[in-house]
């Protein structure tokens, strides 16, 4: 069955790994962000790698009504159309807390943009009775920290939307996976401090696609941080506020 | 962020920098580094001594700019980014039947790395070096971007290829590739006494890819004596190599001591039979075989190793003997070990290559090392030869104007490109190679 990927925030070095794996295997990608140029010289190397089709859409989070052009193209493939979401923005904790208004634009482009974005597309994968929702989190979404609370905010509602559009798609035969990485070696990480155990994004994507074949629901990548978060989810509150970790 | 602050050595970890490093993921990013905080680009550091080092100051790390922007089946020509790596041109093409026209010993290097040091091969003594294999090269200077040809920009080009990352930041580059046969190798690996019969297996072969290893411990009428691999690639099936080891701690200093070095090396040439094997393997496992352990470098220890690698004319055979001799008498060198005739192919003005014989010969970096080097480096220069800057930690300048006549042309040529020096590096430095400008 042929099959074509929605890559939003392509310029990610996770994307660009999971656009090449999935590329190699035939699949369609259209890639999906700001930055065309870059997306250009993407497309060009998925198309080099196998793609079926690879082609370079503009998207940016803040502006929805440009959501509807990028699922219109995507609706001219045949087969299952998929999704993945690398989208999200991390400005440090110390910069939100003297400009308030940075919260707007971090939720924006880490939940609800993408949602929206999902939201326009969901009616296009239940049509097709099939397809895949890759979304990407954050470990940073699983408990308010004193360093990024904002982002992991943004991840966390994320995170709850995920779950629910993976109710719904169920229910046509859609799958959505929810993606939790822990500290992963990209540009949004390069040369911040007490980064441990790193891991390079093509472990992420190699992650993602083992579990869009076996339709995991929500995975750790790597697969560690689950018992690290279960730990750290389950420091008892009174404890966890005085912490700053 | 955009900088990171790391300590990092060159592969023979004996010598170390403490710079800004950048690792721009896409062209926007590294246009605007070039514009406000320049530096020289690196790539996977798989050079040995200082040429990626930067102490002090700032690099930019070319490895996430790693695309396929076009390759064209008719004339094999690839057109990508620097920071992608021989290895992966290799896996991804072979199967398509292509391979890049000249591949280092691992994979790891990038193409941008291999256009700096002007690479060569397995094949070097029929295809030539990396850079006579371009259709252009891309360089970015904070003036822009400018895509060269050795035909319309000669000097430029001459002084980017092999130049060390002297004149700007390549940022792609158009490769020729060469077709081949598929992506399995059959290898003939050969037993070679003694050191004339080895060179007598060199100059004989007329295979596409030779290669010697050398017992650098073995003296007397053993002496040079080591085993010649001769390949072609082909079309079959082998197993798929298994999944690449890692080297976890930095070895104690008696891993690599003589005696358990001397054990190795004889089982090693023992290995092959008296009258010689036939081997058919993945390329991968014929052109980088120490890929497979990553990070073996750690089992020098701490201190590190150098690698001394020279090349003399054919008529200095003589001499490269003697310096062989010294080595083994040294009682210091490594089971990396390698004899290949060169040809004529070289593509800039600093590229290491001659018509001749090159060695390369790893030291644990420890007692006599340095001198015994030193040592070798002017029985080198006397004659005729030269050493290869790419592996280089302890020439000294004066030496390295004598091996490279074209250094004035160079340093003309990289004046010109970046008369503020904003890409020079430790090596260029230790060795002076701007000063030389005529
Ligand atoms: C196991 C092993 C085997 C090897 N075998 C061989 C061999 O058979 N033949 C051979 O010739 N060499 C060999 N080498 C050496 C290696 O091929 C070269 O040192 C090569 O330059 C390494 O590439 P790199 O990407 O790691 O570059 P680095 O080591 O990071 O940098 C090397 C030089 O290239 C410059 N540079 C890198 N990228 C760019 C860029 N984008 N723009 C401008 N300048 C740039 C740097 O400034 C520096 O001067 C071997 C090395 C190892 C570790
Ligand atoms: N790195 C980690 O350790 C880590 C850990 C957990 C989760 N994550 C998550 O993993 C995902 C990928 O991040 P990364 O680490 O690869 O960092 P990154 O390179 O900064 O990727 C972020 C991506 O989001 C895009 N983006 C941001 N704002 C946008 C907007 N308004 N409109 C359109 N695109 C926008 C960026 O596109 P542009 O090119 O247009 O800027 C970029 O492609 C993110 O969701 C991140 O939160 C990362």
């Amino acid at each position: 069955m042929t099959e074509t990927w929605i890559i939003l925030g392509a310029t990610s070095s996770m994307a660009r790994a999971l656009a090449r794996a999935v590329a190699a295997r035939g699949d369609g990608v259209l890639l999906a962000g700001r930055d065309m140029e870059d997306l250009k010289a993407l497309a060009a190397d998925c198309a080099l790698r196998g793609a079926r089709v690879a082609e370079a859409i503009a998207f940016d989070a803040r502006k929805p009504n440009g959501f509807k052009k990028i699922v219109d193209r995507a609706a001219r493939e045949e087969g299952m159309i998929s999704a993945a979401v690398f989208v999200g923005s991390m400005p440090p904790q110390s910069e939100i807390d003297a400009d308030p208004a940075l919260i707007e634009g971090t939720v924006n482009d880490s939940f609800s943009g993408p949602a929206m974005f999902l939201q326009t597309l969901a009616p296009l994968m239940e049509e097709r009775g099939g397809g895949t929702v890759v979304g990407v989190g954050s470990v940073a979404g699983d408990r308010g920290r004193i360093g990024n609370y904002v982002y992991g905010a943004a991840k966390a509602g994320f995170h709850t939307y995920l779950s629910g559009l993976r109710n719904r798609l169920t229910r046509s035969g859609g799958h959505v996976v929810t993606v939790k990485p822990g500290f992963v070696d990209t540009a949004m990480t390069w040369g911040i401090e007490g980064m441990f155990l790193v891991a390079p994004p093509s472990k992420v994507a190699e992650d993602i696609l083992k579990a869009v074949e076996k339709k995991k629901n929500v995975i750790y990548t790597p697969f560690f941080w689950r018992y690290i978060m279960l730990i750290i989810r389950h420091i008892p509150e009174p404890i966890f506020k005085k912490m700053s970790i | 962020m955009t900088w990171k602050r790391i300590e990092y050595t060159g592969w023979g970890r004996a010598l170390t920098a403490e710079s800004e490093i950048a690792r721009p993921e896409r062209l926007s990013s590294l246009t605007k580094l070039l514009a406000e905080a320049p530096g020289p680009a690196i790539g996977n550091c798989r050079s040995y001594g200082d040429a990626c080092l930067n102490d002090g100051g700032r690099a930019l790390q070319m490895t996430r700019l790693d695309r396929y922007l076009a390759f064209d089946p008719e004339t094999g020509i690839l057109h990508v980014e620097a920071g992608a790596t021989i290895g992966d041109i290799a896996r991804d093409f072979a199967p398509r039947e292509w391979l890049p026209a000249v591949m280092p010993g691992t994979g790891f290097a990038t193409v941008g790395g291999c256009i700096a040091n002007d690479v060569h091969g397995k094949n070097h003594h029929i295809h030539g070096s990396f850079g006579q294999h371009l259709a252009s090269i891309t360089l970015m200077t904070p003036k822009g971007k400018k895509k060269i040809t050795p035909e319309r920009n000669a000097a430029l080009f001459k002084a980017t290829v092999g130049g060390m990352g002297q004149t700007g930041v390549i940022t792609s580059a158009e490769l020729k590739m060469m077709a081949c046969k598929g992506d399995i190798i059959t290898v003939t690996e050969r037993r070679a006494e003694d050191w004339d019969e080895h060179l007598t297996l060199l100059d004989n072969s007329r295979a596409t890819y030779t290669v010697g290893w050398i017992d650098a411990t073995a003296k007397g009428a053993a002496l040079g004596r080591g085993i010649v691999e001769e390949a072609e690639t082909g079309l079959g099936l082998v197993p798929p190599r298994k999944k690449a080891k890692s080297v976890p701690f930095d070895a104690p200093g008696f891993a690599l001591s003589s005696p358990v070095v001397k054990l190795f090396n004889t089982a090693y040439y023992r290995r092959v039979p008296d009258r010689g094997r036939t081997l058919v393997k993945p390329i991968t496992d014929f052109f980088f075989p120490l890929d497979r352990i990553h990070d073996w470098n750690r089992l020098y220890g701490k201190a590190g190793f150098h690698q001394f690698q020279c090349v003399v004319p054919l008529a200095s055979a003589p001499e490269l003997k003697e310096m062989l001799e010294l080595i083994a008498k040294a009682g210091l060198a490594s089971p990396l070990a390698v004899l290949k005739r060169m040809g004529k192919g070289r593509a800039g003005y600093m590229s290491f290559p001659m018509e001749g014989y090159t060695l390369a010969v790893d030291f644990p970096n420890r007692g006599r090392a340095a001198q015994v080097i030193a040592e070798l480096e002017k029985m080198c220069a006397a004659a005729g030869g030269r050493v290869y800057l790419a592996k280089d930690s302890l020439a000294t300048a004066a030496s390295v104007a004598k091996m490279y006549p074209e250094l004035p042309d160079y340093a003309a040529a990289v004046a010109k490109a970046d008369p503020e020096g904003i890409f020079t590096t430790d090596l260029v430095r230790r060795l002076n190679l701007r000063g030389g400008a005529a």
